[in-house]
């Protein structure tokens, strides 16, 4: 899958580190940005209260 | 002489298909090959969000949570001009306390302060423990309904996230006997001493109670409770920490000496 990824990638090889280096920060930006906050809003990690409020 | 070697001819064809082939062999995609790289895609996600949550989302969250306390707390001290011939202070110091009226739900009311959890830690306290407090960017500390106000006799019960989300009770284990615990609303500080620690299951609601652990008994103390999550990144108990009324003071007399070297000038 990512041998794949990589071959689909043109140009030399910096430009190819380049290209994997910038998907992998967009990646990264767009978990912390829209995909986190929304998973940490279904987590059910809000247990500090004792009995039911 | 020029003859070329009769062996050699399909011995180069023989390496050079070998190599061919191998290269197709590791461009065919293989099922295991794949799913074993979406599992360890998997795996890193959910290490990467750990990461997020714990550290990155918590340590956002808590600087705007206590940007957002001392942006409350300026504004209820910046409309009252400090008394310069405040009421007679006796031997009681201003009286009983101020009691507000319970708040409506998710409305900021006071703003926590504890010496021991970091000279700028500060919080707001907002009514109602669910998680449009306690996950607030804003808010993060959340009043139980239930329970008593400031100042009043019986039980002012609060509960906070221990980590993540601003991690409001974060260091909650680390208060000693005596420590401070300021509350501040638009009226005044209230200030409470620490005096134990519980460690509950979650069930314990009686902990919270006016006189915590009877419920049906008639209170005489203030007491203020703070209640979150136990152990660390556990859910599996809850640590609670009972701290003792000492003083009341209106907002026109100033904060409290420890406190107001604490508050930020202006």
């Amino acid at each position: 899958m990512y041998a794949a990824l990589w071959r689909i990638l043109p140009g030399p090889l910096w430009v190819r580190i380049l290209l994997v280096l910038i998907l992998l920060a967009a990646v990264l930006y767009s978990l912390a940005t829209w995909v986190f906050p929304w998973v940490n809003t279904i987590v059910d990690n809000q247990e500090v209260t004792v009995g039911s409020p | 002489m020029t003859e070329p070697a009769p062996s050699e001819v399909p011995a180069q064809r023989g390496r050079r298909a070998q190599r061919a082939s191998a290269a197709r062999a590791r461009r065919r995609v293989s099922v295991v090959g794949v799913l074993g790289e979406l599992l360890m895609t998997g795996g890193v996600l959910v290490l990467l969000f750990l990461a997020w949550q714990l550290w990155w989302n918590d340590a956002v969250m808590a600087a705007s949570q206590s940007r957002a306390a001392e942006s409350i707390s300026q504004g209820w001290t910046a409309d009252v001009a400090p008394d310069p011939d405040p009421a007679p202070v006796t031997e009681e110091g201003y009286g009983d306390p101020v009691v507000a009226t319970a708040p409506g739900n998710a409305d900021a009311f006071a703003v926590l302060y504890v010496p021991r959890f970091g000279a700028d830690y500060q919080r707001t306290i907002a009514q109602g423990t669910g998680t449009d407090v306690l996950n607030s960017a804003a808010l993060g500390i959340g009043h139980y309904p239930s329970t008593q106000m400031p100042g009043e006799v019986g039980n002012f019960a609060i509960a906070s996230h221990r980590s993540a989300n601003g991690g409001g009770m974060h260091l909650i284990h680390e208060l000693q006997l005596g420590d401070a615990i300021y509350v501040q609303t638009a009226d005044g500080y209230y200030t409470y001493r620490f005096r134990d620690f519980e460690y509950v299951p979650p069930s314990a609601v009686e902990a919270i109670a006016p006189v915590p652990h009877d419920p049906e008994a008639t209170p005489v103390d203030r007491l203020i409770t703070l209640t979150t999550c136990n152990p660390l990144l556990s859910t599996a108990e809850r640590i609670i920490a009972y701290g003792v009324f000492e003083s009341w003071q209106p907002t026109s007399a100033g904060a409290p000496a420890e406190l107001a070297a604490m508050m930020p000038a202006g």
